[in-house]
């Protein structure tokens, strides 16, 4: 509702400020001004709607700092907490992200809203990036999207390239299951050697590295780790349970990825509120700076045709006087 | 996945006096996996005008190596979804759930990858016993005598109640003997394992 709001007076505020630069305002106001015949005083309305519109303004993004950063609070603890998962499968896999595999997979993790600052061409950015690394002859490199924003940028370029687009993921609180849940979809809709995960990683209110997690098919993992390499140490560890290596490989990779998820899912809903939050501060900060010219201009205004009509009067009776 | 229904239902009976679990973050731990220096080589190749992205090894703290004498303690990590419930603390034994059998893990234990069922985790610290419910999950023991527990939930046993556990079992027995559908079947087997698990962990 408060977008709504702000795209009304946005609407509203555009055609004003558009055409000149704030200092042109006052000539231009009284060039315009279709006072009757034989009054001189200046009108001061269109200023006076300014200034209230930008007040506005900056009430519906103050607001919407506070909400940000009350959902701050809550999420950080949340992805802090989740920075656990995912460290003991890099310990024991490794961090891959240069292996060289045929089929790549990008999962671009982005917002559904916007108003939240560079995290989500951020990550666009980065996932073409990888696109162009990953994809070359005889090899295929696909997206996965996860969030209105980056699909909105991704399709206009990259149409052919998009596999499944998954939106509407924070409705709810993000939990553990929602996100198991949302990975065996992708698992099941694309085929795969190498998963790679964009997402903004949360590290300050004003920083958000972005991050790229790799996590490979079991058949990668089998094959690098026999042909040695980064994974060589895996073929050293005995493997407990299930019938084959292969399926517990399986269930590994398929693990490993949804908690990798949840982790990155966690971050990036971490960094948006973080990146609105610094956003809309900055935009109330300016919309006060704005107020305090239009005041000057609309006081300075006013102040004019006080002088103005101060001088006929005193000048009309001098005038009779002498 | 198993693991998601496991989850729900271990949840459901938990007395919901849980004590929060520790805020603690990032887990530092083993062996060094560096930057992977070949893939910022290749990025700067092909795309020279954005900056690499950082991988997750940027944000993890080195594991140490594998000392050439058996140290006298493990180090164990283990962590849920939404906490990390030890981080790196030393201790005698932990013993692990796997799908293959309980499995004691001392210092210098052989690396081992296991797959996890449901049932108790306990770690030992001296004289101390601390039991731990899991749904499921793995565990990856180092050649550095370090130990990572990855479960989907965790509950310290003292906090199950047993009274909802028995409820719970003779609900789902009865729900596999009236199931029609194969998925209805696989649900309530998965229940019934998870609370007799439950029963098992609190009898024994």
């Amino acid at each position: 509702m408060a977008m709504a709001a702000l795209r009304r007076e946005g609407r509203r505020f555009v055609p004003l400020i558009s055409p000149q630069p704030i200092s042109a305002v006052q000539s231009s106001l009284i060039s315009q001004e279709q006072a009757p015949l034989g009054v001189r005083s200046i009108s001061t309305q269109i200023v006076r709607n300014r200034m209230k519109s930008v007040k506005n303004i900056q009430k519906i993004t103050k607001a919407m700092k506070m909400v940000a950063a009350s959902k701050l609070r809550a999420i950080q603890i949340k992805a802090e907490n989740s920075r656990g998962i995912w460290q003991p499968f890099t310990a024991l896999l490794g961090d891959n992200p240069s292996v060289d595999v045929k089929k790549n997979v990008i999962i671009t993790v982005s917002s559904d809203k916007g108003l939240c600052g560079g995290i989500n061409s951020t990550s666009v950015k980065m996932s073409k990036a990888l696109h162009k690394l990953t994809s070359g002859p005889e090899k295929q490199s696909t997206y996965v999207i996860l969030g209105e924003k980056a699909k909105a940028q991704l399709i206009r370029d990259s149409k052919n390239n998009i596999e499944l687009c998954i939106t509407e993921l924070q409705r709810n609180p993000l939990n553990y299951t929602q996100v198991s849940v949302l990975a065996d979809d992708i698992l099941k809709n694309v085929e795969y050697d190498a998963l790679r995960i964009v997402f903004n990683k949360f590290h300050s209110v004003v920083s958000f590295p972005p991050t790229v997690a790799t996590v490979l098919s079991p058949e990668t993992v089998e094959r690098e780790s026999e042909s040695g390499g980064n994974l060589g140490e895996l073929d050293s560890y005995e493997i407990e349970g299930g019938e084959t290596k292969g399926e517990i490989l399986q269930n590994l990779a398929e693990f490993q990825f949804s908690c990798v998820m949840f982790n990155a899912v966690l971050e990036n809903a971490c960094s948006e509120q973080g990146a609105r939050m610094s956003a809309m501060d900055s935009s109330s900060r300016n919309a006060g700076e704005m107020l305090d010219r239009l005041t000057l201009t609309y006081n300075r205004t006013r102040q004019a045709s006080i002088t103005t009509e101060l001088i006929e009067i005193i000048s009309g009776a001098s005038a009779l006087k002498g | 996945m198993m693991f998601r229904q496991g989850s729900r239902l271990l949840a459901g009976s938990v007395r919901l006096s849980r004590r929060p679990f520790s805020t603690a973050t990032e887990v530092p731990a083993a062996t060094t996996t560096n930057a992977d220096s070949g893939f910022i080589e290749s990025w700067k190749k092909v795309i020279p005008n954005i900056d690499p992205p950082k991988t997750p090894s940027h944000f993890m703290n080195p594991r140490p190596a594998t000392p050439s004498s058996i140290p006298s303690k493990i180090t164990v990590n283990f962590v849920l979804p939404y906490a990390s419930e030890l981080s790196t603390k030393e201790v005698d034994m932990v013993i692990i759930p796997a799908t293959t059998g309980q499995m004691g893990v001392l210092p210098g234990h052989v690396p081992t990858i296991a797959e996890l069922k449901p049932g108790i985790l306990s770690v030992h610290e001296g004289n101390d016993v601390t039991k731990y419910f899991l749904s499921s999950g793995f565990a990856f023991i180092h050649a550095n005598s370090v130990a990572d527990v990855i479960a989907v939930e965790a509950v310290p046993v003292d906090h199950i109640d047993p009274s909802l556990v028995q409820k719970g079992l003779t609900d789902f027995t009865q729900k596999l003997s009236s199931a029609t559908t194969e998925l209805d079947k696989a649900e309530a087997q998965i229940g019934v394992d998870i609370h007799s698990a439950l029963n098992a962990a609190l009898s024994g």
